[in-house]
Protein backbone atom coordinates (compact mmCIF):
# COMPACT_ATOMS: atom_id res chain seq x y z
CA UNK A 1 0.00 0.00 0.00
CA UNK A 2 1.30 3.32 -1.00
CA UNK A 3 1.79 5.24 2.28
CA UNK A 4 2.74 8.25 0.77
CA UNK A 5 1.23 11.90 2.25
CA UNK A 6 2.84 14.05 -0.86
CA UNK A 7 1.65 13.41 -4.37
CA UNK A 8 4.70 14.04 -7.28
CA UNK A 9 2.63 16.67 -10.28
CA UNK A 10 5.58 17.39 -12.59
CA UNK A 11 9.03 17.75 -12.98
CA UNK A 12 9.84 14.14 -12.77
CA UNK A 13 12.31 13.12 -14.95
CA UNK A 14 14.91 14.23 -12.49
CA UNK A 15 18.04 11.80 -11.65
CA UNK A 16 17.27 9.18 -8.70
CA UNK A 17 19.45 9.37 -5.59
CA UNK A 18 19.14 6.30 -3.05
CA UNK A 19 19.60 7.58 0.74
CA UNK A 20 18.38 5.08 3.35
CA UNK A 21 15.20 5.55 5.26
CA UNK A 22 15.42 3.45 9.05
CA UNK A 23 18.16 0.93 7.00
CA UNK A 24 16.03 0.52 4.45
CA UNK A 25 17.61 1.56 0.72
CA UNK A 26 15.04 3.94 -0.92
CA UNK A 27 15.27 6.39 -3.53
CA UNK A 28 13.77 9.89 -4.25
CA UNK A 29 14.61 12.57 -6.50
CA UNK A 30 17.91 14.90 -7.08
CA UNK A 31 16.97 18.62 -5.96
CA UNK A 32 14.09 16.74 -3.35
CA UNK A 33 14.26 17.97 -0.07
CA UNK A 34 14.33 15.74 3.12
CA UNK A 35 10.58 16.17 3.58
CA UNK A 36 9.65 15.33 -0.12
CA UNK A 37 11.86 12.52 0.01
CA UNK A 38 10.04 11.05 2.70
CA UNK A 39 6.92 11.77 2.93
CA UNK A 40 6.27 11.05 -1.11
CA UNK A 41 7.00 7.49 0.41
CA UNK A 42 6.12 7.95 4.31
CA UNK A 43 3.47 8.29 6.24
CA UNK A 44 5.23 10.30 9.11
CA UNK A 45 8.72 12.13 9.65
CA UNK A 46 8.49 11.36 13.41
CA UNK A 47 6.43 11.07 16.88
CA UNK A 48 5.49 13.24 18.74
CA UNK A 49 7.57 13.11 21.63
CA UNK A 50 4.63 12.87 24.22
CA UNK A 51 2.62 10.28 22.52
CA UNK A 52 -0.11 11.93 20.80
CA UNK A 53 1.13 10.16 17.42
CA UNK A 54 2.99 10.73 14.22
CA UNK A 55 3.93 14.51 13.07
CA UNK A 56 4.72 15.03 9.52
CA UNK A 57 5.81 18.35 9.71
CA UNK A 58 3.64 21.78 8.87
CA UNK A 59 5.14 25.13 7.61
CA UNK A 60 7.64 23.52 5.01
CA UNK A 61 9.59 27.00 5.69
CA UNK A 62 11.96 26.01 8.68
CA UNK A 63 9.68 28.23 11.35
CA UNK A 64 7.51 25.50 12.78
CA UNK A 65 10.53 23.18 13.69
CA UNK A 66 7.71 19.86 12.95
CA UNK A 67 9.99 17.69 10.83
CA UNK A 68 12.66 17.46 12.44
CA UNK A 69 14.63 13.92 11.78
CA UNK A 70 17.64 12.24 12.65
CA UNK A 71 20.54 12.45 9.79
CA UNK A 72 23.37 9.46 10.96
CA UNK A 73 26.43 12.16 11.49
CA UNK A 74 24.70 15.34 11.33
CA UNK A 75 21.88 14.29 14.38
CA UNK A 76 18.46 16.35 13.99
CA UNK A 77 17.65 18.39 11.21
CA UNK A 78 14.53 20.09 10.01
CA UNK A 79 13.62 17.98 6.76
CA UNK A 80 12.20 20.69 5.17
CA UNK A 81 15.33 22.97 4.80
CA UNK A 82 17.76 20.15 4.14
CA UNK A 83 18.24 19.16 0.56
CA UNK A 84 18.84 15.41 -0.17
CA UNK A 85 21.97 13.98 -0.60
CA UNK A 86 22.86 10.56 -1.73
CA UNK A 87 23.32 7.75 0.51
CA UNK A 88 22.10 9.89 3.33
CA UNK A 89 20.87 7.63 6.26
CA UNK A 90 17.69 9.16 8.14
CA UNK A 91 16.06 7.61 11.00
CA UNK A 92 12.29 8.71 11.61
CA UNK A 93 12.42 9.81 15.32
CA UNK A 94 10.41 7.31 17.85
CA UNK A 95 9.30 8.09 20.77
CA UNK A 96 11.43 8.08 23.86
CA UNK A 97 9.25 5.68 25.77
CA UNK A 98 9.83 2.76 22.60
CA UNK B 1 4.09 46.31 26.48
CA UNK B 2 7.80 46.65 28.04
CA UNK B 3 10.61 46.94 25.52
CA UNK B 4 13.86 44.77 25.06
CA UNK B 5 16.17 45.81 28.13
CA UNK B 6 19.02 45.60 25.36
CA UNK B 7 17.92 48.44 23.49
CA UNK B 8 21.07 50.40 24.25
CA UNK B 9 23.70 52.41 22.66
CA UNK B 10 25.28 50.95 19.48
CA UNK B 11 28.75 51.16 19.99
CA UNK B 12 29.37 51.00 16.35
CA UNK B 13 27.04 53.59 15.38
CA UNK B 14 29.88 55.78 13.45
CA UNK B 15 31.54 52.88 12.56
CA UNK B 16 32.30 52.43 9.01
CA UNK B 17 30.65 49.70 8.57
CA UNK B 18 28.88 48.30 5.45
CA UNK B 19 24.70 48.30 5.88
CA UNK B 20 23.47 44.96 7.08
CA UNK B 21 19.77 43.58 5.47
CA UNK B 22 18.47 40.31 7.03
CA UNK B 23 16.05 38.96 4.36
CA UNK B 24 16.49 38.61 0.61
CA UNK B 25 12.50 38.42 -0.21
CA UNK B 26 10.73 41.74 -2.16
CA UNK B 27 11.97 43.71 0.54
CA UNK B 28 15.58 42.81 1.33
CA UNK B 29 16.24 42.73 -2.18
CA UNK B 30 15.33 45.97 -3.22
CA UNK B 31 16.43 47.31 0.17
CA UNK B 32 20.02 46.09 -0.70
CA UNK B 33 19.76 47.45 -4.74
CA UNK B 34 18.71 50.85 -3.79
CA UNK B 35 21.83 50.58 -1.46
CA UNK B 36 24.31 49.52 -3.77
CA UNK B 37 23.12 52.34 -6.17
CA UNK B 38 24.08 54.48 -3.88
CA UNK B 39 27.64 53.10 -3.90
CA UNK B 40 27.04 51.57 -0.55
CA UNK B 41 27.59 47.65 -0.72
CA UNK B 42 25.16 46.04 1.69
CA UNK B 43 25.66 42.24 3.35
CA UNK B 44 23.17 40.19 2.39
CA UNK B 45 21.42 37.59 4.76
CA UNK B 46 19.11 34.98 4.67
CA UNK B 47 18.16 31.79 5.84
CA UNK B 48 17.51 29.83 2.43
CA UNK B 49 19.55 28.84 -0.24
CA UNK B 50 18.26 31.38 -2.50
CA UNK B 51 17.37 35.11 -2.99
CA UNK B 52 13.15 35.64 -3.41
CA UNK B 53 11.49 34.92 -0.12
CA UNK B 54 8.65 32.64 0.48
CA UNK B 55 6.66 34.78 -2.43
CA UNK B 56 9.02 34.23 -5.22
CA UNK B 57 10.97 31.37 -3.34
CA UNK B 58 13.20 29.91 -6.50
CA UNK B 59 12.85 25.99 -7.17
CA UNK B 60 16.19 24.07 -6.78
CA UNK B 61 18.74 23.56 -9.85
CA UNK B 62 17.07 20.85 -12.02
CA UNK B 63 13.56 22.26 -12.45
CA UNK B 64 12.64 23.14 -15.28
CA UNK B 65 9.11 24.91 -15.16
CA UNK B 66 9.20 28.38 -16.02
CA UNK B 67 8.04 31.44 -14.22
CA UNK B 68 4.70 31.90 -15.73
CA UNK B 69 3.90 28.08 -14.80
CA UNK B 70 5.55 28.56 -11.51
CA UNK B 71 3.97 32.12 -10.56
CA UNK B 72 0.93 32.63 -12.79
CA UNK B 73 -0.10 36.31 -13.25
CA UNK B 74 3.02 37.24 -10.55
CA UNK B 75 5.34 35.65 -13.18
CA UNK B 76 6.87 39.16 -14.31
CA UNK B 77 6.79 40.35 -10.87
CA UNK B 78 8.85 37.50 -9.37
CA UNK B 79 11.27 37.16 -12.73
CA UNK B 80 12.06 41.26 -12.12
CA UNK B 81 13.28 40.65 -8.25
CA UNK B 82 15.14 37.57 -9.21
CA UNK B 83 16.77 39.61 -12.28
CA UNK B 84 17.28 42.29 -9.82
CA UNK B 85 19.12 40.29 -7.50
CA UNK B 86 21.31 38.40 -10.33
CA UNK B 87 22.35 41.60 -11.61
CA UNK B 88 24.05 42.09 -7.96
CA UNK B 89 24.79 39.37 -6.13
CA UNK B 90 28.51 39.22 -7.08
CA UNK B 91 28.78 43.04 -5.85
CA UNK B 92 27.33 42.57 -2.60
CA UNK B 93 28.34 40.43 0.30
CA UNK B 94 25.55 38.07 -0.31
CA UNK B 95 25.41 35.16 2.57
CA UNK B 96 22.87 32.30 1.73
CA UNK B 97 21.95 29.93 4.18
CA UNK B 98 23.32 31.99 7.12
CA UNK B 99 20.50 31.82 10.42
CA UNK B 100 20.44 35.30 12.62
CA UNK B 101 20.15 33.64 15.50
CA UNK B 102 20.30 36.70 18.00
CA UNK B 103 20.69 40.52 18.19
CA UNK B 104 22.42 42.65 20.74
CA UNK B 105 23.41 46.15 20.33
CA UNK B 106 25.62 46.46 17.06
CA UNK B 107 25.78 42.94 17.15
CA UNK B 108 24.51 40.01 15.32
CA UNK B 109 24.93 36.36 16.05
CA UNK B 110 25.18 34.49 12.70
CA UNK B 111 24.79 30.57 12.33
CA UNK B 112 25.67 28.63 8.94
CA UNK B 113 26.76 25.22 8.82
CA UNK B 114 27.65 24.52 12.03
CA UNK B 115 29.66 27.27 12.53
CA UNK B 116 29.01 30.73 14.38
CA UNK B 117 29.69 34.23 13.84
CA UNK B 118 29.40 37.39 15.19
CA UNK B 119 28.95 40.54 12.97
CA UNK B 120 29.27 43.92 13.84
CA UNK B 121 27.01 46.45 12.49
CA UNK B 122 26.21 49.86 12.14
CA UNK B 123 22.91 49.78 10.59
CA UNK B 124 20.27 47.09 9.92
CA UNK B 125 17.50 46.71 8.12
CA UNK B 126 15.13 44.10 8.59
CA UNK B 127 13.38 42.19 6.08
CA UNK B 128 12.53 38.94 7.72
CA UNK B 129 9.14 37.95 6.21
CA UNK B 130 6.17 36.12 7.12
CA UNK B 131 4.08 32.92 8.25
CA UNK B 132 1.16 31.63 8.46
CA UNK B 133 -1.27 32.65 10.93
CA UNK B 134 -3.35 29.06 12.00
CA UNK B 135 -6.08 28.13 14.31
CA UNK B 136 -5.88 24.90 16.08
CA UNK B 137 -8.30 21.95 15.49
CA UNK B 138 -9.31 18.58 16.98
CA UNK B 139 -6.99 16.34 14.65
CA UNK B 140 -4.52 19.10 13.55
CA UNK B 141 -1.53 17.37 14.45
CA UNK B 142 -2.19 14.43 11.89
CA UNK B 143 -0.03 14.07 8.67
CA UNK B 144 -1.57 15.71 5.82
CA UNK B 145 -2.67 19.16 7.59
CA UNK B 146 0.13 21.56 6.01
CA UNK B 147 -0.50 25.58 6.17
CA UNK B 148 -1.11 27.24 3.43
CA UNK B 149 1.87 28.76 2.76
CA UNK B 150 3.44 25.46 3.33
CA UNK B 151 1.22 24.24 0.88
CA UNK B 152 2.48 26.82 -1.95
CA UNK B 153 5.70 25.89 -0.79
CA UNK B 154 5.80 22.51 -1.52
CA UNK B 155 3.89 22.88 -5.58
CA UNK B 156 6.23 25.77 -6.21
CA UNK B 157 9.59 24.67 -5.31
CA UNK B 158 9.13 20.44 -5.21
CA UNK B 159 6.41 20.47 -7.80
CA UNK B 160 4.21 18.03 -5.32
CA UNK B 161 1.07 18.39 -3.64
CA UNK B 162 0.11 17.78 0.14
CA UNK B 163 -2.36 15.13 -0.93
CA UNK B 164 -4.30 13.62 -3.39
CA UNK B 165 -7.58 15.64 -2.44
CA UNK B 166 -7.20 18.59 -0.68
CA UNK B 167 -9.34 20.89 1.52
CA UNK B 168 -8.17 24.15 1.33
CA UNK B 169 -9.70 25.82 4.51
CA UNK B 170 -8.97 29.46 6.14
CA UNK B 171 -9.79 32.34 4.66
CA UNK B 172 -7.49 35.49 3.39
CA UNK B 173 -6.24 35.71 -0.52
CA UNK B 174 -3.98 33.40 -0.24
CA UNK B 175 -6.80 30.33 0.21
CA UNK B 176 -8.11 31.03 -3.38
CA UNK B 177 -4.75 32.16 -5.23
CA UNK B 178 -3.72 28.29 -3.50
CA UNK B 179 -6.45 26.65 -4.73
CA UNK B 180 -5.98 28.25 -7.74
CA UNK B 181 -2.60 27.02 -8.11
CA UNK B 182 -3.67 23.56 -7.25
CA UNK B 183 -6.27 23.73 -9.75
CA UNK B 184 -3.85 24.48 -12.64
CA UNK B 185 -0.92 21.91 -11.54
CA UNK B 186 -3.12 19.25 -11.75
CA UNK B 187 -3.94 19.00 -8.04
CA UNK B 188 -7.27 17.22 -6.55
CA UNK B 189 -9.34 19.74 -4.45
CA UNK B 190 -11.62 18.31 -2.55
CA UNK B 191 -13.03 21.44 -1.43
CA UNK B 192 -12.32 25.11 -0.41
CA UNK B 193 -14.30 26.24 2.84
CA UNK B 194 -14.08 30.18 3.29
CA UNK B 195 -14.65 30.79 6.85
CA UNK B 196 -15.71 34.52 5.86
CA UNK B 197 -19.27 35.10 4.16
CA UNK B 198 -19.30 36.44 0.82
CA UNK B 199 -21.59 39.47 2.06
CA UNK B 200 -18.32 40.28 4.21
CA UNK B 201 -16.06 40.36 1.15
CA UNK B 202 -18.59 42.05 -1.06
CA UNK B 203 -19.11 44.94 1.21
CA UNK B 204 -15.72 46.15 0.81
CA UNK B 205 -16.03 46.19 -2.87
CA UNK B 206 -15.13 49.96 -3.11
CA UNK B 207 -11.69 49.86 -1.27
CA UNK B 208 -10.59 46.40 -3.09
CA UNK B 209 -11.44 48.42 -6.62
CA UNK B 210 -8.82 50.82 -5.80
CA UNK B 211 -6.79 48.18 -6.60
CA UNK B 212 -8.32 46.57 -10.32
CA UNK B 213 -6.01 44.15 -11.40
CA UNK B 214 -5.69 43.06 -7.82
CA UNK B 215 -9.39 42.72 -7.32
CA UNK B 216 -9.69 41.03 -10.63
CA UNK B 217 -6.92 38.45 -10.70
CA UNK B 218 -8.96 37.60 -7.39
CA UNK B 219 -11.53 37.47 -8.83
CA UNK B 220 -10.86 35.42 -11.47
CA UNK B 221 -9.18 32.70 -9.02
CA UNK B 222 -12.48 32.35 -7.18
CA UNK B 223 -14.27 32.04 -10.83
CA UNK B 224 -12.15 29.95 -12.36
CA UNK B 225 -12.40 27.51 -9.35
CA UNK B 226 -16.58 27.46 -9.69
CA UNK B 227 -16.34 26.83 -13.55
CA UNK B 228 -14.14 23.80 -12.11
CA UNK B 229 -16.92 22.15 -10.08
CA UNK B 230 -14.62 22.60 -7.19
CA UNK B 231 -16.44 22.33 -4.07
CA UNK B 232 -16.74 26.26 -2.35
CA UNK B 233 -18.39 27.11 0.95
CA UNK B 234 -17.95 30.55 1.95
CA UNK B 235 -18.94 31.67 5.82
CA UNK B 236 -18.65 27.91 7.14
CA UNK B 237 -16.48 27.05 10.26
CA UNK B 238 -14.54 24.30 10.50
CA UNK B 239 -15.20 21.50 13.52
CA UNK B 240 -12.32 19.25 13.05
CA UNK B 241 -9.57 17.16 10.54
CA UNK B 242 -10.70 13.22 10.71
CA UNK B 243 -8.56 10.60 10.44
CA UNK B 244 -6.80 8.04 12.23
CA UNK B 245 -2.92 8.18 11.68
CA UNK B 246 -3.50 9.91 9.01
CA UNK B 247 -5.85 12.56 6.98
CA UNK B 248 -8.92 11.41 6.35
CA UNK B 249 -11.67 14.23 6.20
CA UNK B 250 -12.55 17.75 7.27
CA UNK B 251 -15.61 18.10 9.06
CA UNK B 252 -17.15 21.62 8.92
CA UNK B 253 -20.33 23.74 9.92
CA UNK B 254 -22.33 25.79 6.83
CA UNK B 255 -23.56 29.18 7.39
CA UNK B 256 -26.59 27.47 8.34
CA UNK B 257 -25.59 25.59 11.08
CA UNK B 258 -25.51 22.26 9.52
CA UNK B 259 -22.28 19.82 10.01
CA UNK B 260 -21.06 18.90 6.91
CA UNK B 261 -18.35 16.15 5.66
CA UNK B 262 -15.58 16.81 3.07
CA UNK B 263 -13.76 13.85 2.69
CA UNK B 264 -9.87 14.58 2.02
CA UNK B 265 -6.48 13.22 2.22
CA UNK B 266 -4.96 16.37 3.27
CA UNK B 267 -5.56 19.56 4.29
CA UNK B 268 -3.95 23.37 3.79
CA UNK B 269 -5.12 25.61 6.78
CA UNK B 270 -4.00 29.24 7.41
CA UNK B 271 -5.92 32.39 8.20
CA UNK B 272 -3.63 35.57 6.64
CA UNK B 273 -0.24 35.89 8.16
CA UNK B 274 1.71 36.55 11.34
CA UNK B 275 4.95 38.64 10.92
CA UNK B 276 8.35 37.18 11.96
CA UNK B 277 9.52 39.62 14.29
CA UNK B 278 11.62 38.31 16.61
CA UNK B 279 15.18 40.02 15.34
CA UNK B 280 13.03 43.36 15.81
CA UNK B 281 12.13 42.60 19.49
CA UNK B 282 15.65 41.25 20.28
CA UNK B 283 16.93 45.00 18.52
CA UNK B 284 14.69 47.05 21.11
CA UNK B 285 12.19 47.52 18.84
CA UNK B 286 8.71 48.25 20.32
CA UNK B 287 5.87 46.71 19.20
CA UNK B 288 2.33 47.78 18.25
CA UNK B 289 -1.28 46.10 18.02
CA UNK B 290 -3.05 46.40 14.64
CA UNK B 291 -6.10 45.62 15.20
CA UNK B 292 -7.51 45.31 11.74
CA UNK B 293 -5.11 42.30 11.39
CA UNK B 294 -5.46 41.50 14.90
CA UNK B 295 -1.45 41.33 14.88
CA UNK B 296 1.26 42.51 16.42
CA UNK B 297 3.62 43.71 14.47
CA UNK B 298 7.61 46.11 14.85
CA UNK B 299 6.37 49.41 15.15
CA UNK B 300 7.90 51.81 12.06
CA UNK B 301 7.04 54.90 10.38
CA UNK B 302 6.28 54.80 6.90
CA UNK B 303 9.89 55.57 5.82
CA UNK B 304 11.24 52.40 7.53
CA UNK B 305 12.39 54.36 10.75
CA UNK B 306 12.00 52.75 14.10
CA UNK B 307 12.39 54.06 17.51
CA UNK B 308 16.08 52.15 17.92
CA UNK B 309 18.53 54.59 15.82
CA UNK B 310 20.38 52.56 12.85
CA UNK B 311 17.47 49.95 12.93
CA UNK B 312 14.79 49.82 9.90
CA UNK B 313 12.29 47.90 9.23
CA UNK B 314 10.61 46.48 5.39
CA UNK B 315 8.12 43.82 4.67
CA UNK B 316 5.63 41.99 5.75
CA UNK B 317 8.13 41.05 8.89
CA UNK B 318 6.39 45.02 10.68
CA UNK B 319 3.03 44.13 9.55
CA UNK B 320 1.31 42.26 6.28
CA UNK B 321 1.11 44.59 3.77
CA UNK B 322 1.80 41.86 0.80
CA UNK B 323 4.70 41.27 -1.73
CA UNK B 324 4.30 44.87 -3.58
CA UNK B 325 4.35 46.60 -0.46
CA UNK B 326 7.46 45.27 0.61
CA UNK B 327 9.19 45.85 -2.74
CA UNK B 328 8.34 49.52 -2.22
CA UNK B 329 9.17 49.47 1.83
CA UNK B 330 12.49 47.95 1.15
CA UNK B 331 13.68 50.90 -0.96
CA UNK B 332 12.36 53.77 1.15
CA UNK B 333 14.02 51.88 3.77
CA UNK B 334 17.03 51.86 2.31
CA UNK B 335 16.50 55.19 1.29
CA UNK B 336 16.09 56.51 5.07
CA UNK B 337 19.03 54.91 6.39
CA UNK B 338 21.22 56.29 3.61
CA UNK B 339 19.66 59.89 4.16
CA UNK B 340 20.59 58.79 8.04
CA UNK B 341 24.44 58.19 6.46
CA UNK B 342 24.19 62.46 5.58
CA UNK B 343 23.84 60.85 1.55
CA UNK B 344 22.25 63.19 -0.93
CA UNK B 345 18.92 61.14 -1.88
CA UNK B 346 17.03 61.65 -4.84
CA UNK B 347 13.90 63.53 -3.55
CA UNK B 348 11.32 62.56 -6.67
CA UNK B 349 12.36 59.17 -6.42
CA UNK B 350 11.32 59.00 -2.27
CA UNK B 351 8.28 60.59 -2.75
CA UNK B 352 7.17 58.53 -5.92
CA UNK B 353 7.78 55.41 -3.04
CA UNK B 354 5.92 57.31 -0.10
CA UNK B 355 3.38 58.18 -3.45
CA UNK B 356 2.96 54.41 -4.01
CA UNK B 357 3.11 52.84 -0.72
CA UNK B 358 0.40 55.50 0.33
CA UNK B 359 -1.68 54.08 -2.85
CA UNK B 360 -1.94 50.90 -1.46
CA UNK B 361 -3.07 51.17 1.84
CA UNK B 362 -6.54 51.82 1.32
CA UNK B 363 -6.56 48.43 -0.82
CA UNK B 364 -4.95 46.84 2.19
CA UNK B 365 -7.43 48.09 4.49
CA UNK B 366 -10.05 46.72 2.95
CA UNK B 367 -8.51 43.27 2.24
CA UNK B 368 -8.06 43.06 6.10
CA UNK B 369 -11.71 44.28 6.56
CA UNK B 370 -12.68 41.55 3.86
CA UNK B 371 -11.48 38.70 5.09
CA UNK B 372 -11.67 39.12 9.07
CA UNK B 373 -9.35 36.57 11.69
CA UNK B 374 -12.32 34.79 12.91
CA UNK B 375 -11.16 35.19 16.41
CA UNK B 376 -14.13 33.42 18.01
CA UNK B 377 -13.68 30.32 16.22
CA UNK B 378 -10.15 30.10 18.27
CA UNK B 379 -10.97 31.67 21.22
CA UNK B 380 -13.76 28.14 21.21
CA UNK B 381 -11.37 25.94 20.85
CA UNK B 382 -12.34 22.78 22.87
CA UNK B 383 -10.43 21.96 26.60
CA UNK B 384 -9.31 18.66 24.62
CA UNK B 385 -7.81 20.12 21.48
CA UNK B 386 -4.07 20.55 21.41
CA UNK B 387 -2.99 24.27 20.82
CA UNK B 388 1.23 23.98 21.55
CA UNK B 389 1.84 21.46 19.33
CA UNK B 390 5.87 21.35 20.36
CA UNK B 391 4.99 20.69 24.09
CA UNK B 392 1.55 19.19 23.84
CA UNK B 393 -0.27 22.05 25.42
CA UNK B 394 -3.92 21.75 25.63
CA UNK B 395 -6.86 24.37 25.22
CA UNK B 396 -7.93 23.47 28.65
CA UNK B 397 -4.68 23.49 30.34
CA UNK B 398 -3.93 27.11 28.73
CA UNK B 399 -7.70 28.30 30.64
CA UNK B 400 -6.35 26.37 33.23
CA UNK B 401 -3.30 28.64 33.41
CA UNK B 402 -5.36 31.85 33.59
CA UNK B 403 -8.53 31.06 35.86
CA UNK B 404 -8.73 32.87 39.42
CA UNK B 405 -5.51 33.12 40.72
CA UNK B 406 -3.51 32.58 37.79
CA UNK B 407 -1.85 34.67 34.41
CA UNK B 408 -3.13 37.55 33.60
CA UNK B 409 -1.21 38.16 30.34
CA UNK B 410 -0.08 35.05 27.71
CA UNK B 411 3.95 34.75 28.75
CA UNK B 412 2.78 34.60 32.69
CA UNK B 413 0.35 31.57 31.29
CA UNK B 414 3.57 30.57 29.56
CA UNK B 415 5.35 29.79 32.85
CA UNK B 416 2.42 28.30 33.91
CA UNK B 417 1.20 25.64 30.95
CA UNK B 418 4.86 25.61 28.83
CA UNK B 419 2.32 26.34 26.15
CA UNK B 420 4.98 28.09 23.49
CA UNK B 421 8.04 26.77 25.41
CA UNK B 422 9.18 24.36 22.49
CA UNK B 423 11.01 24.31 19.37
CA UNK B 424 8.72 26.53 17.45
CA UNK B 425 8.76 29.24 20.58
CA UNK B 426 4.87 30.21 19.73
CA UNK B 427 5.50 30.84 16.11
CA UNK B 428 2.70 28.15 15.17
CA UNK B 429 0.42 28.57 18.75
CA UNK B 430 0.66 32.17 19.72
CA UNK B 431 -2.77 34.23 17.88
CA UNK B 432 -4.65 31.53 18.88
CA UNK B 433 -3.55 31.40 22.80
CA UNK B 434 -3.71 34.57 22.92
CA UNK B 435 -7.32 34.50 21.83
CA UNK B 436 -8.27 31.79 24.02
CA UNK B 437 -6.85 33.47 27.07
CA UNK B 438 -8.52 36.99 26.22
CA UNK B 439 -11.72 35.19 26.18
CA UNK B 440 -10.96 33.21 29.30
CA UNK B 441 -10.32 36.70 30.96
CA UNK B 442 -12.93 38.55 29.33
CA UNK B 443 -10.25 40.94 28.19
CA UNK B 444 -9.71 42.17 24.78
CA UNK B 445 -6.45 40.55 22.88
CA UNK B 446 -4.08 43.13 23.09
CA UNK B 447 -4.55 43.55 26.78
CA UNK B 448 -3.24 39.78 27.16
CA UNK B 449 0.30 40.91 25.09
CA UNK B 450 2.52 38.57 22.98
CA UNK B 451 4.78 35.70 23.44
CA UNK B 452 8.06 37.65 23.57
CA UNK B 453 10.87 36.14 21.72
CA UNK B 454 14.58 35.40 22.85
CA UNK B 455 17.54 34.05 21.59
CA UNK B 456 18.31 31.79 19.71
CA UNK B 457 15.12 32.77 17.84
CA UNK B 458 15.33 29.20 16.34
CA UNK B 459 16.78 25.90 17.63
CA UNK B 460 20.83 25.95 17.12
CA UNK B 461 23.14 22.60 16.85
CA UNK B 462 24.31 22.84 20.19
CA UNK B 463 27.65 21.96 18.90
CA UNK B 464 28.18 24.95 16.85
CA UNK B 465 31.80 26.08 16.55
CA UNK B 466 32.40 30.12 16.91
CA UNK B 467 34.82 31.22 14.33
CA UNK B 468 38.14 32.63 15.92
Amino acid sequence: MNQAIFTRLAETGRPRIAFTLDSRPVEALAGDTLLTAILTQAASVRESEFGDGPRAGLCLMGACQECWVMLDGHGPVRACTTPLEAGMAVRLRRRHAD
Amino acid sequence: MPTDALCTANPHAAADLPPVIVGAGPAGVRAAEALLAAGLAPILIDEGAAAGGRIYQRQPPGFTRDAATLHGTEAGKATALHTAFDAIAARIDWRPGTLVWAVRPGELHLHRDGRAETLPFRDLILATGAMDRLIPLPGWTLPGVFSLGGAQIALKTQAVAIGRQVAFVGTGPLLWLLAHQYRKAGGGIAAVIDTTPSATKRRQILGLLTQPGMLARGLSYMLGLRRAGVRIVEGAMPEAILGEGRVQGLRWRDARGRVQESVCDAVAMGWHLRPEAQLAELAGVPFRFNPRQRNWEPDKDPTGRTAVPGVYLAGDGAGIEGADAAEIAGARAALSLLQDRGRAVDAGLLAALDRRAGAMLAFRHALDAAFPFPHALAAGIADDVMVCRCEAITAGELRAAVDPGGAMEINRAKAFSRLGMGRCQGRVCAPAAAEIIAARLGAPVEAVGRLRAQAPVKPLPAAARSTP
